[in-house]
């Protein structure tokens, strides 16, 4: 079980409240969470990753266990603690005014 | 009786207005996709229910939502709420925001880049709809127009987006270069008594003309004067704001542009300078009167660093001879101290009769006349900065 943690504007996108539970079977990767969540959620698809590219947009970024994992590779196997359940992926959009 | 619909796209989320035929008191409904900026809002002709809107953000990119009952509740097609999201086959439906710009070699080059702000050549990026156009007759197709410029269609309500990439490709593509507000697809405008015809307008591209669907396409600039450019008269490169039509002459057509409103009579064939007396020639909306074609309405605006009325006087302009004799229209309209713009896609009308004219500012006022433009009342206030308005009339 992989706990997400959405921005307030895609949870809105997604009709969910608080925290996301997802399956993802296999390693647990940047990767493998974000087609879990894709999967289920067919409506972010294209707001976190470009659609073509698979990158990560550029005022997004991923946090767990206190750490910046935006710039790991996506293949990455993230921390025992989010692979288990204990601490949720959190995806943040950048603060900035407007 | 009859009613009205208004849409407001605003820089934090949609709205809902509606009132009877005498368009005296409005119902409010929204914000729909708080904290979204939504530049478009817009019904289908052929199903006054079924709306359309474009939904963007810098941080998540482009949504599309549509609404099947007159905006009440909204979806983004290919996901709608308690329908399976994945196809029997176990692949994902949500594709209303895929815009993917059409590379195939058959479509015509140059499709890869643009020219940036340097005269280098930058790679075409998606960024958003900025107008979505409805299909005349069939309420599952519309046009997306989208920065940077390209012109997309969808033919399944929606779910699916592709390329018409002969606009792009049709030859002067990789000369286009952005203004500052974008390389942005603005202005789709279908002819109804054509169906191959349909007219774009791109900032700072100009305005294109297609008579096969959107196939081939080629510049209609001829006599277009712009200062601002290397060669004034270029078939490309003029900052077109806005290209309004009446439906029962569709070969004349409005412009506004960065400096000078012009008209034409011949489909985009030539166009002359209409702006007369105005008190600046510089503005973003144009728009006609329903029933009277040679009455058409700007928005004058100081200049283009200033974004906003000579004087902190806010005027609509109306000509009744088609352009180069204005009459100022404040009756309603604050005449002090207003510093708002508006912007190119925030003006409407309906088609009662009277008619009435709508529009949106900066300072998130809804104003309307029920008059054709005799007298105007906000009819909201207080919203984000309007960014577009548009009006269904209803039976």
């Amino acid at each position: 079980m992989i706990r997400v943690v959405l921005p307030a504007q895609l949870r809105k996108l997604a009709r969910v409240d608080g925290e996301v539970v997802l399956e993802v079977r296999g390693e647990v990767t940047q990767r493998a969470v974000l087609d879990a969540l894709e999967a289920r959620y067919p409506m972010l698809r294209g707001t976190i990753r470009d659609h073509v590219t698979q990158r990560r947009r550029a005022f997004v970024r991923y946090f767990a266990c206190g750490q910046d994992l935006s710039h790991d590779a996506a293949d990455t196997r993230l921390p025992d603690a989010v692979a288990g359940g204990a601490e949720p992926f959190m995806i943040v959009g950048a603060i900035a005014g407007g | 009786m009859s009613g009205v619909r208004v849409l407001v796209g605003t820089r934090k989320g949609g709205f809902v207005l509606s009132s009877d035929g005498k368009r005296g008191r409005w119902d409010v409904k929204g914000p729909f996709f708080a904290g979204w900026e939504i530049y478009h809002m817009k019904g289908s002709p052929a199903d006054p229910d079924r709306l359309y809107a474009s939904q963007s953000s810098s941080w998540f990119g482009q949504i599309i939502q549509r609404s099947d009952d007159g905006g009440m509740t909204w979806h983004q097609p290919g996901t709608p709420p308690g329908q399976p999201m994945t196809t029997p086959e176990g692949f994902p439906k949500g594709e209303s925001n895929k815009f993917v710009y059409d590379t195939s070699p058959e479509t015509g080059k140059p499709l890869t880049t643009h020219q940036w702000y340097d005269g280098t050549p930058h790679p075409w990026e998606f960024k958003r709809v900025w107008h979505l156009e409805p299909s005349l007759n069939d309420p599952d197709t519309v046009y997306a127009g989208v920065e940077d410029a390209a012109l997309f269609r969808t033919t399944d309500g929606g779910r699916t987006w592709h390329e018409l990439a002969g606009l792009r490709g049709h030859g002067t593509g990789e000369k286009w270069a952005p203004g500052a507000g974008g390389l942005c697809l603005h202005t789709i405008l279908l002819d109804p008594s054509n169906s191959g015809r349909m007219y774009t307008a791109i900032s700072s591209a100009g305005a294109f003309r297609t008579d096969d669907g959107g196939k081939s396409w080629k510049p209609i600039t001829k006599g277009l004067h712009s200062l601002y450019i290397p060669d004034p008269t270029a078939e490309i490169g003029h900052c077109v704001h806005r290209i309004a039509m009446h439906p029962s002459r569709p070969n004349v057509l409005f412009m506004q542009k960065h400096w000078d409103v012009m008209r034409s009579d011949d489909a985009g064939g030539n166009w002359h300078e209409v702006s007369g007396n105005l008190p600046t020639d510089f503005g973003f909306v144009i728009d006609v009167h329903a029933h009277e074609p040679e009455t058409i309405y700007v928005v004058p605006i100081k200049s283009d660093s200033e974004h906003f009325p000579p004087d902190g006087k806010l005027r609509v302009y109306r000509s009744r001879t088609g352009g180069n004799e204005w009459e100022p229209l404040t009756k309603g309209l604050p005449q002090s101290d207003c510093y708002v713009n508006v912007l190119r896609d925030a003006m409407a009308v309906d088609s009662l009769d009277p008619c009435g004219v709508y529009f949106g500012t900066t300072g998130g006022q809804v104003y309307a006349s029920a008059n054709g433009g005799d007298g105007w009342a906000p009819i909201v206030r207080d919203l984000p900065a309007v960014l577009s308005v548009e009006v269904q009339t209803l039976p």
